[in-house]
């Protein structure tokens, strides 16, 4: 398919990823632009922008008319969706691809079919993926949710099928509290996202989250190893690695030919992710759900296996088949990546757009810093809070961490509070370090260890 | 003699909990100490805008999903 400029659909780190990817594959870019973002740095890079609506993204980033309209008229014939907005939503891929233009991600059915939890963990165990002891599909009622809830076993999570990000979940330890807990969820998924149906499935109380990065054409796939992301705060990542050091390499291959498995069965396009609880104890591994679009992590892949996976996934949208054999893929050393947001860990993550009075980037060798900042932006109220995402890679995860540590020593922001101090906290912690953490080890750890408030910085009062 | 009184945080207005939701507050109407008049997003985490002072909610500034900046005029009140 003869692609020759790209929309991007998206905002902030991303979109300044997706054009640089772009650039250097000869592809003129056009960025789209809420009324907030006219001055955001993916603006200033690209080739040219186009408005998409007001700042509130869902009449603007979210507005599937309004983004298809805007690409049409801008003369691009590809989108990229980037990462949330409309990355995972299959009609607005089906809009793309009636438009004539390249949808820079899978088949709008494959969106669909993975998108929709129970019919992906279908997928996952006819492909032979190990899941977590839960329902097949939607659960009618409470009376049968209490009859299923028996055959798992308590604790059990109850899910929304339409849900993500962890919204919608609820955990029941017992019949009593499933019967308060189950009404409740479904009341809530239906407001949510219009769709109030629920599954159960075991709660693994002490998971590390791996997942498992794929590359695929529509009929081969390969796997580039996996990361772990297990240090999050309300179920949002925060510090993420690749490879998973908990894992053997017999676990390891078993894992990553899992994904490939499940990948290749349901014909996957483009870049992926396959998420897994990993029981440390026993090894064993529960494939929970695919993400259909490049990941805010994909970076520390992409260092310790040496492939652009943004440049891969346009590629492949443009009608290539994957260049890669799954031999051709090593990996080399440890990465580690610091998500740096703009939110005050002294003070509850209070988010804290302003601003950017002066800025100091980190650099040297192994050093990578994807960001949307410059100094003078001021980074808007309406969006995410992720400011960029710092990445150190080394021989070993110890080297890693020191190097992550010392880029967070040159790294200033000024004028807003960041989360860096919270990752050079992190990056002095002994079970950190010793890489013995777990999914809810960062919000235990946060109540133990609350970060004293840092020494006055000219931080402008935003609030009254 | 109205008052304005202004956002504390720059972000998305909201005048209600929830979309369907029905208005905290409409034009015209009492406003106790500690009521919430609307929520405001920011970065995706909501603060109530809560009265600290008690009046009539003579006029609103901004509409529903407005992006404000702090210090700008969100609402009159009569006290």
């Amino acid at each position: 398919m003869g692609v020759t400029s790209i929309f991007i659909a998206n905002r902030g780190e991303i979109a300044v990823r997706v054009i640089r990817a772009a650039r250097e594959l000869g592809l003129r870019t056009v960025q789209a632009v809420s009324a907030a973002d006219g001055d955001m740095l993916a603006a200033r890079l690209a080739d040219a922008v186009a408005p998409v609506g007001p700042a509130h993204a869902t009449k603007s980033y979210l507005n599937k008319e309004a983004v298809v309209r805007a690409a049409l008229e801008a003369g691009c014939d590809a989108v990229h969706p980037g990462y949330g907005f409309l990355s995972e939503n299959a009609e607005f891929a089906q809009m793309v691809e009636a438009a004539g233009l390249v949808f820079i991600g899978p088949k709008p059915e494959t969106i669909r079919q993975m998108g929709d939890k129970a019919r992906a963990r279908q997928e996952a165990q006819a492909a032979g993926v190990p899941t977590v002891p839960g329902t097949e599909g939607v659960v009618a009622d409470l009376d049968t949710a209490k009859v299923e809830a028996a055959r798992i076993g308590y604790p059990v999570m109850i899910k929304a099928a339409a849900g993500g990000g962890g919204r919608g979940i609820r955990v029941a330890r017992d019949e009593a509290e499933l019967s308060t807990l189950f009404p409740q969820a479904s009341g809530e998924a239906r407001a949510a996202f219009g769709d109030g149906g629920l599954y159960l499935e075991r709660f693994i109380g002490r998971a590390r989250h791996i997942e498992v990065q794929v590359l695929g054409d529509g009929e081969r796939a390969v796997h580039l190893f996996e990361r772990e992301c297990s240090l999050q705060r309300r179920r949002q990542k925060v510090w993420e690695e690749a490879p998973a050091a908990c894992l053997t390499n017999e676990q390891r291959l078993a894992l990553c030919a899992s994904a490939v498995r499940l990948a290749e069965r349901v014909s996957y396009r483009g870049a992926g992710t396959l998420e897994y609880l990993f029981d440390d104890v026993t090894g064993e591994f529960f494939f929970i759900e695919m993400n259909t679009r490049i990941q805010v992590e994909h970076p520390v892949t992409e260092m310790v296996t040496g492939v652009d996976l943004v440049r891969a996934m346009i590629r492949i949208a443009m009608g290539e088949k994957l260049a890669l054999r799954q031999e051709d893929i090593v990996l080399r050393g440890h990465a580690v990546e610091a998500r740096i947001c703009a939110e005050d860990p002294t003070a509850d993550f209070r988010p804290s757009p302003g601003t950017v009075a002066g800025l100091a980037l980190p650099g040297g060798f192994g050093v990578r810093f994807d960001t949307l900042l410059y100094a003078g932006y001021t980074v808007p109220p309406f969006y995410d809070s992720l400011l960029g995402k710092l990445i150190a890679h080394d021989d070993s995860r110890a080297a890693a961490i020191a190097r992550l540590d010392r880029a967070l020593g040159e790294l200033v922001v000024e004028g807003l509070p960041t989360t860096a101090p919270l990752h050079r906290a992190l990056a002095a912690d002994p079970a950190v370090l010793a890489g013995a953490v777990h999914t809810r080890w960062l919000e235990e750890w946060l109540v133990a260890t609350p970060l004293a408030a840092a020494p006055a910085s000219p931080v402008p009062a935003t609030s009254a | 003699m109205a008052k304005t009184i202004q956002a504390p945080l720059p972000g998305t207005f909201y005048r209600a909990s929830a979309p369907g939701e029905p208005a905290f507050k409409s034009e015209g109407d009492a406003v106790a100490v500690g009521d919430t008049i609307g929520l405001i997003e920011v970065m995706k985490s909501f603060t109530p805008v809560v009265a600290e002072e008690a009046g009539t909610l003579v006029a609103f500034h901004v509409e529903n999903e407005d992006a404000v900046m702090a210090g700008q005029p969100l609402y009159d009140l009569d006290a």
